[in-house]
């Protein structure tokens, strides 16, 4: 069965995608609510993996339940976990569990994390994972043994195309592209022109790339993801735009900044589509679309 | 190239030292002199220590170098001092404490923590750069190691937490693969960097690491 993602991804479709934060524990109330808020309104729901390196419900418990919902998952995959064993065990069954979407990275350092004793593993990274799923495909685990029954994923992968210096990343995006990926999540990005020159030279390779949208809640948060989110900057008139909203509004002038990128993006045609994070506000990621003219 | 070693807390000492009462104390005049972590003053400040806990201290040395065969010999010269002791203290790195326990037949206590092997770039400035992972990648890497110089010890190139060429991890640090980006660039040797890598081979050397020379 063809991925139902992969083939947006094909159309000519500007696409929108979102993403879930599992809980911390086993109260799923609310990642259920958010999964029947975004399931409908986007074309697929991402399932963050440990994110910041914080340990949490799993990225594959959010993508069964987006899936019995009738939705479309799109398993997040990190190397910082699980050595080639139990990354090769994961996508098997995320297979047959009918998930057909993985997004493939290398994960936070443990140590930014709410586990810092933990071991790192990275037994493989980003592009080494890519390669992994190719193999899979090909009906060969990582060891050279045949698979009873193989797996077919549409494989993404993220990319910082703000970050300083960029030749090193975009080196690292190549390699990815080679490595088999087919879509491209990017890092939060506020700065269109700049992002814009990332786009003409990833415009040469044929993937499709989603522009990160990370909403912005606070001057207080815009400045602090700027001083330490690496590779994300948040240009002065963004974060003036934010301060100047009356108190309790700052929010909504967030939304409209979102919607305003994202709507910009789409008639500019500058990218393929966007993939929004809301971090922990998930319940108005349909006000964004909305305020980006997008919404269904 | 140096053993680079950390004492462990007092507080941690006094645990192991629990129930021993005679304490025999071994220095290295090597690495942990070097490091101000086993040298003659760090062996003295520790008696005193030990001494104000209400420990008797049976004798002390600073072996010249406590990994090699020599420090038979040292044991030997000291062996009074510490057949009258309990348990021997050692403020040598693990290399020190695993020689010393082939030849003493009483428990040997780490006071140090061995921390990596690493090399003095400015004085009193130690780096780790080499992880001794039996298959060296220098020679594509502009000779900067990625499973050492990189806290994510990748292969294929930089992580997304790289910012103005320094690690998620610390600010301070720079990021190896901004480094090797710029030295192979420098070079004109890109390439090197485009090329793809495959998952490393860990059974390259199974541990423990052994090998004779014949």
């Amino acid at each position: 069965m063809a991925s139902s993602f992969r083939e947006v991804l094909k159309s000519d479709k500007f696409v929108i995608t979102s993403e879930i934060g599992p809980p911390k524990g086993t109260n799923i109330e609310k990642m259920l609510h958010h999964i029947d808020l975004l399931k409908d309104k986007v074309d697929a729901l991402n399932v963050t993996d440990h994110q910041s390196s914080v340990m949490r419900f799993p990225s594959i418990g959010g993508c069964l339940a987006i899936k019995e919902k009738g939705g479309e998952p799109i398993l997040q995959v990190t190397c910082r976990d699980r050595n080639r064993l139990a990354l090769q065990a994961e996508l098997l069954f995320a297979y047959t569990r009918g998930i057909r979407n993985v997004l493939c990275l290398t994960g936070d350092a443990v140590v930014v994390g709410d586990h810092k004793a933990a071991k790192g593993v990275f037994d493989l990274d980003s592009t080494q994972l890519l390669m992994t799923i190719r193999q899979m495909e090909a009906g060969k685990d990582l060891g050279g043994n045949e698979l009873d029954g193989a797996v077919e994923f549409c494989a993404g992968a993220i990319v910082t195309p703000e970050a300083n210096p960029i030749e090193p990343q975009l080196i690292k995006f190549e390699k990815k592209v080679e490595a088999g990926a087919e879509f491209f999540q990017t890092q939060a990005i506020y700065d269109l022109d700049k992002f814009a020159k990332f786009m003409e030279h990833a415009r040469q390779f044929p993937v499709k790339i989603l522009a990160g949208i990370i909403l912005l809640v606070s001057a207080r948060m815009a400045k602090y993801m700027t001083e330490n989110v690496p590779g994300v900057f948040v240009p002065q008139n963004l974060i003036d735009e934010l301060a100047a909203a009356p108190k309790g509004e700052a929010i909504n002038k967030g939304i409209e900044i979102a919607g305003r990128m994202i709507a910009t993006l789409e008639k500019e045609s500058i990218c393929d589509g966007v993939h929004v994070m809301a971090i922990g506000k998930e319940e108005v990621v349909p006000d964004i679309l909305k305020a980006a003219g997008l919404a269904t | 190239m140096k053993s680079i070693t950390k004492q462990k807390t007092f507080e941690e000492i006094e645990q192991q030292l629990d129930g021993f009462d005679r304490v025999y104390i071994a220095g290295c005049g090597t690495c942990a002199t070097m490091t101000k972590t086993g040298g003659k003053e760090e062996v003295l400040e520790m008696r005193e220590r030990l001494q104000e806990l209400g420990k008797l201290v049976t004798g002390w040395t600073v072996i010249p170098t406590a990994c090699d065969e020599m420090t038979e010999v040292a044991i030997k010269e000291n062996n009074g001092a510490i057949q009258n002791a309990k348990c021997i203290l050692v403020m040598a790195c693990a290399l020190g404490v695993h020689k010393l326990s082939t030849y003493i037949d009483k428990p040997v206590i780490p006071a140090l923590d061995t921390l990596f092997i690493g090399v003095e770039d400015s004085p009193g400035c130690f780096q780790e750069v080499c992880a001794q992972c039996g298959q060296c990648v220098l020679g594509q890497t502009a000779g900067i190691c990625p499973l050492t110089a990189c806290h994510k010890g990748l292969l294929n190139g930089p992580c997304g937490g790289t910012d103005n060429g320094k690690c998620e991890v610390d600010k301070e640090k720079d990021c190896a693969w901004t480094l090797i980006y710029q030295r192979l660039e420098a070079q004109g040797r890109l390439d090197l960097m485009r090329k793809y890598y495959s998952p490393r081979d860990y059974n390259a050397v199974l541990r423990p690491r052994t090998i004779r020379i014949t």
